[in-house]
Formats: structure tokens, C-alpha cells, sequence
């Protein structure tokens, strides 16, 4: 394991060279890639048939943890099992590691499954076995032999933190243990890729947070690819580095989480991110807010930044420089993929030209900012 | 109560373990792995063959909608063969077998169709081939519901087995029709029932004692 880590951080820096952009790099060899893929379900006793995914182009870049998000129905699920092959796609291809999951037979499609470790929402481990026994179950299938498994069982419990609860049934256990248990069986075979199918959607928002830890923790201690779906912007917004947003079967953004979350261009990404901080206006704004500036309106803007860019001294310098009255109405600052990201929405008392250069002036500071409305 | 009459009571008794106990081994033999393809054999399945499923779905329906004294008699050739003879105790092992088979099949069938199709969704996910997911997960999965079902198989074959008399079978049924009711021997009658009561009694709080101890969904306690 300690080996892996070494000879990747040996590599890097030859790569470096060759390498000023390196998201091109990683998308030339990621992990996962999903070429032009649909998916459609024959529907029973009716010609019409469901179109659960549409012509989904995706990437998982190698050893990042890259979220997909949607709401129910969007075709996260059918997407994720496509995968390791639970499901077939209708057509494209779904490559993993450079191999077409899709064009294998049952007996080789086994053994790439062993290579990819799967998190599930209820954890589905086995009632009749011990958190032990449950984590040895993916080496008894690969056929690994009694001592092997001890010694390779005994480190995993300890890597999840439940070295003493190995003899107890996962009735015996809380929901956040299960999940352990459940990371820790999807480990056993030392898989390059980890799903994770809405796997903290059953837990509290602290429990949610220690798994997610953990995944990270994994991710970046095995050099383990992660992929996971969810419907929680949290869960997004706290540990995938990329992120791919779904809406009733197609992707239709992705990028490096950060990118995607502040720029909010599509409709489907905002609707999502209306439970991030400052997304959503203050009720007391919307309900006398008009679309049409109207005379002696107050225009609101909404001013965004991103990672370091402070925001307050140059909302005092509208004021002095371009002696623009500044309100501020709401405002959050809020944490994407590590990084600080933060909405101000102030109202300028001001006629068009000079919000105008308002806007340039701020935009020359890298601060985005767009109108909202008007209010009297 | 005569001592001849005893010595009566102690050999049906016999009988009748004998033929319970052959007749539900075999027919657990056979009945398990036919409720458990008869379980994963749907469209879309583990051994997907929808319709194989059907057509012994359709014989095992038959076999089970027969009354029992109709069928010890239907296939009294077919017992001749395997037996060698069609009267007596061994005989009657063989229509018992026969009616078993179904039986077994049908509750297995339906332990395994309860465990959460989720677990087999996480074996497929690691790998596993469809033997393994039957033996690791869903025979493992289901042993308390096979549990119950054998221990409901052993009750029914207990009842059933007093209907083999018909076939000099035997058997504390058999004892409880000659004496006790043909006879006029009410005391007969009562002990037999009683000794019924009491092989039930056990069979089913032994087996519900395995069961539990294969149930681990809940808290122990």
C-alpha cells in the first residue's frame, strides 16, 4: 500500500513537465469513461419504453472522488451499476480502466467486479454473518484461503475503527457502523475503484460526516479512485473534487466541483445548490422584488467569490471610489471542495451607468456579480 | 391398557418416526434444491429459465392440490418400483416423499424469495458467481425461514403418515383407526392423539429453537 503511495509521488513530477493543465492529462487516462452510453427499459404492456440514460459522455479522473448528483429518478442509479456491470448499457461503451465493461462475458465481468469495491444505501451486509465474516465474504468468493483472509480482514476493521466489534451481527450495530463495515468489505479485495450508491442517505448529518471522512481519507491514503451518487449537496460539496450533475437522464454539466458549484449555469445545478448558503433570496427581498427597474428602484445584485478574493473592502471602495451607496441585504460564505466560497447580495442606490461600472469595477477585482431584480 | 395393546403403541409410535423421518430427509433432499430454483429460475433471475419454472411450478402445483390418499394410491406402480413392494411401512415412505417434495419446495421457496434481493445485488457487485450467491447468500440468508418451514414439513408429515394405513403402512395413525375406532377402544384412540400431541409439541419447539439461533436480524435479548 505504502508502495503505491511512493511510486505515484515518484512519478508525478516527471509528469509535471508535460503536465502545466493537468485535468487533460488525467481525462487521457481516467479511471472511468463513458462513451456516448444510453440506457432504455422495454416498458411492460406498452410500446413506450424508458429512456433512463441519454447519450451520457463522463469521466472519472484516476484517484479523484467525482460525485454525481440529481434528484431521484435522474438515472444515478442506472448510471452507477453500469459500471460493474449490474446493468447493460443499450448502447455506447463504459470503459474501466481502459477495458469496455459492457463487451464482457459473465466469467470476466467476475473478475473485474473484484477490482471494484461497491457502498450501498442500506449497506446490504449479510444478517447471518459477523462484521468479520461480512467483510471476509468478497475474499471467500475470490477464493482467498482462511489465513490470508484473517490477515487481511484484521487491518481492515482497524482501518474503519471497529477492530472490537468484529464478533457482533450488523443488528448489534448503529447504521454509521454498518457503512463501516460496509467501506471495510468493499476494501477487502483491494479494489482501484470504489462506488458508492447514495451511501450516506440513510444516516444523520453526523454520521454522515464521519463517513464521508473516512471515504476521503481512503481516497487519498490508497490512492483509491471513488465514484459516488447522491442527491445530498452536502455530500457533494464536501468531498468530490469533480462532479457531474444528472437531470432525467442526461449529464448536464461537469467539471471539477468548485467550477461547476460557483458557476451555477445550468438550471438544474441551481436548483440543487438552492440549499447552499445565499442561493435563495431572503423572503422579505423576493416578495417586493420587481424584474424592471422602476423609478427611484434600488437595483440588488448578487455578488459572488470565490476562494480568496475578499469581498468587503471592495464593496467599500464602490462607495468611495465611485461614491455608489452600498446595503448589504444577506450574504453566507459557505465551503466547496475545500475551498471558500462566498454570496453577497447588496442593494446600490444608482442609475444604470453606474452600476454598470459598478459591475466593471468589480469584475476587475474577480468578483462576478449579476442583477437579481429591483426594489423600491 | 393391555400390555399387548402397549407393545402396539410403542412399534406405531416407531412407524412413525421412521416414516417421518426417512420421508422428510428424502423429501428435504430433493424438496431445497427445488425450492431453490424455483426461487431463482424467474426472468431476469440467477438461472434464468422462466419456462422451466413454470412447467414445475405447474407439476409441483399438481402434485400439491392432490389429496394425499389419492395420490398414495395413484402411484402405487411407480412406489412398486422403487419399494419393490406396495404395502407396508417402507412403501408407504414413498408417497409420503412424493408429497414432501412439493411442500418443502414451495416454503423454501419462499425463505429465499424474502431475503433482501440487495444482498444479492452486493455479491454480484463483488464478484460472486451464481453458486456462490446461492450458497453464501441466500441458503445463509434463509436458513432461519428453511428452518421453520422443515419443522412445518415435519408436522405435516407427522398428520399425513396417519393416512398410510390405507397401504398397511402403519404407524400411531393407523393404530388410533384399527383400534380405536374400529375396535371401540376409546383409551386407544386418546393415547394415540396424546402421543401426537406430544411428537408435534416437540418437533415444533425444537425447531423453532433452531430457528431462532439462525435468526440474527434482531438483538439478541
Amino acid at each position: 500500500m505504502n508502495m503505491a503511495i511512493i511510486t505515484n509521488r515518484v512519478k508525478n513530477p516527471l509528469n509535471m513537465a508535460a503536465n502545466d493543465e493537468p485535468q487533460v492529462h488525467k481525462s487521457a487516462n481516467p479511471m472511468v469513461a463513458f462513451e456516448c452510453v444510453s440506457k432504455r427499459f422495454a416498458a411492460a404492456r406498452s410500446s413506450a419504453e424508458v429512456i433512463a440514460l441519454d447519450s451520457i459522455d463522463l469521466v472519472v479522473p484516476r484517484g479523484s472522488v467525482t460525485g454525481i448528483i440529481g434528484r431521484s429518478g435522474a438515472g444515478k442509479s442506472t448510471l452507477i451499476r453500469l459500471v460493474n456491470g449490474l446493468e447493460k448499457p443499450s448502447s455506447g461503451r463504459v470503459l474501466v480502466d481502459g477495458v469496455d465493461v459492457a463487451g464482457l462475458d459473465e466469467k470476466n465481468l467476475r473478475s473485474v467486479r473484484r477490482s471494484i469495491g461497491m457502498i450501498f444505501q442500506h449497506f446490504n451486509l449479510l444478517s447471518s454473518r459477523t462484521a468479520f465474516d461480512n467483510i471476509a465474504l468478497p475474499l471467500e468468493i475470490a477464493g482467498v484461503d482462511r489465513q490470508s483472509i484473517e490477515k487481511r480482514v484484521a487491518p481492515l476493521l482497524d482501518l474503519v475503527g471497529l477492530s472490537d466489534k468484529r464478533d457482533r451481527y450488523p443488528s448489534e450495530l448503529s447504521g454509521g457502523q454498518k457503512q463501516r463495515i460496509g467501506i471495510a468489505r468493499a476494501l477487502a479485495t483491494e479494489p482501484k475503484l470504489l462506488l458508492s450508491d447514495e451511501a450516506t442517505s440513510a444516516l444523520d448529518p453526523e454520521t454522515t460526516r464521519s463517513i464521508l471522512a473516512l471515504l476521503k481519507q481512503i481516497n487519498k491514503e490508497l490512492d483509491l479512485t471513488v465514484l459516488l451518487i447522491t442527491h445530498e449537496m452536502e455530500v457533494v460539496k464536501t468531498i468530490a473534487d469533480h462532479v457531474a450533475v444528472i437531470d432525467g437522464g442526461r449529464i448536464v454539466e461537469q467539471g471539477p466541483t468548485f467550477d461547476v458549484f460557483t458557476g451555477h449555469a445550468h438550471e438544474t445545478t441551481r436548483a440543487l445548490l438552492g440549499g447552499l448558503a445565499g442561493m435563495r433570496l431572503p423572503e422579505f427581498l423576493t416578495s417586493r422584488m420587481t424584474e424592471q427597474p422602476e423609478p427611484d428602484s434600488r437595483t440588488i445584485l448578487r455578488v459572488i467569490f470565490k476562494g480568496e478574493n475578499a469581498t468587503e473592502p471592495m464593496l467599500a471602495r464602490l462607495g468611495s471610489d465611485l461614491g455608489i451607496e452600498v446595503n448589504i441585504l444577506a450574504g453566507a460564505v459557505d465551503e466547496i471542495a475545500g475551498r471558500p466560497f462566498g454570496m453577497l447580495v447588496v442593494s446600490l442606490r444608482a442609475d444604470e451607468a453606474k452600476i454598470a461600472e459598478a459591475r466593471q469595477f468589480l469584475a476587475n477585482h474577480g468578483l462576478a456579480s449579476e442583477v437579481v431584480g429591483y426594489v423600491r | 391398557m393391555s400390555a399387548d395393546i402397549l407393545a402396539l403403541l410403542v412399534k406405531a409410535t416407531g412407524q412413525t418416526l421412521y416414516m417421518v423421518v426417512v420421508a422428510g430427509l428424502v423429501g428435504s433432499l430433493f424438496g431445497i434444491p427445488l425450492g431453490v430454483f424455483l426461487a431463482t429460475s424467474g426472468k431476469g433471475e440467477l438461472f434464468p429459465a422462466p419456462s422451466v419454472n413454470k412447467v414445475l411450478g405447474a407439476i409441483v402445483n399438481a402434485t400439491r392440490s392432490t389429496p394425499f390418499i389419492i395420490l398414495v394410491v395413484a402411484i402405487i406402480p411407480f412406489t412398486r418400483l422403487i419399494a419393490g413392494t406396495s404395502i407396508g411401512t417402507s412403501a408407504a415412505i414413498v408417497p409420503l416423499t412424493i408429497a414432501t417434495i412439493p411442500f418443502v419446495a414451495r416454503l423454501v421457496e419462499t425463505a429465499i424469495r424474502e431475503v433482501d434481493p440487495g444482498l444479492t445485488e452486493a455479491a454480484r457487485a463483488m464478484g460472486a458467481s451464481p453458486i456462490q450467491i446461492v450458497f453464501k447468500v441466500l441458503l445463509a440468508e434463509a436458513r432461519p425461514g428453511i428452518a421453520s418451514a422443515l419443522t412445518l414439513t415435519i408436522v405435516s408429515l407427522i398428520g399425513y403418515s396417519a393416512m398410510v394405513g390405507a397401504v398397511g403402512g402403519g404407524g400411531l395413525g393407523d393404530l388410533g383407526i384399527r383400534y380405536g375406532y374400529q375396535r371401540f377402544m376409546p383409551d386407544v384412540m386418546a393415547t394415540v392423539v396424546v402421543v401426537l400431541i406430544v411428537l408435534v409439541q416437540l418437533v415444533q419447539s425444537a425447531g423453532d429453537r433452531l430457528a431462532r439461533r439462525f435468526d440474527k436480524r434482531v438483538r439478541p435479548r
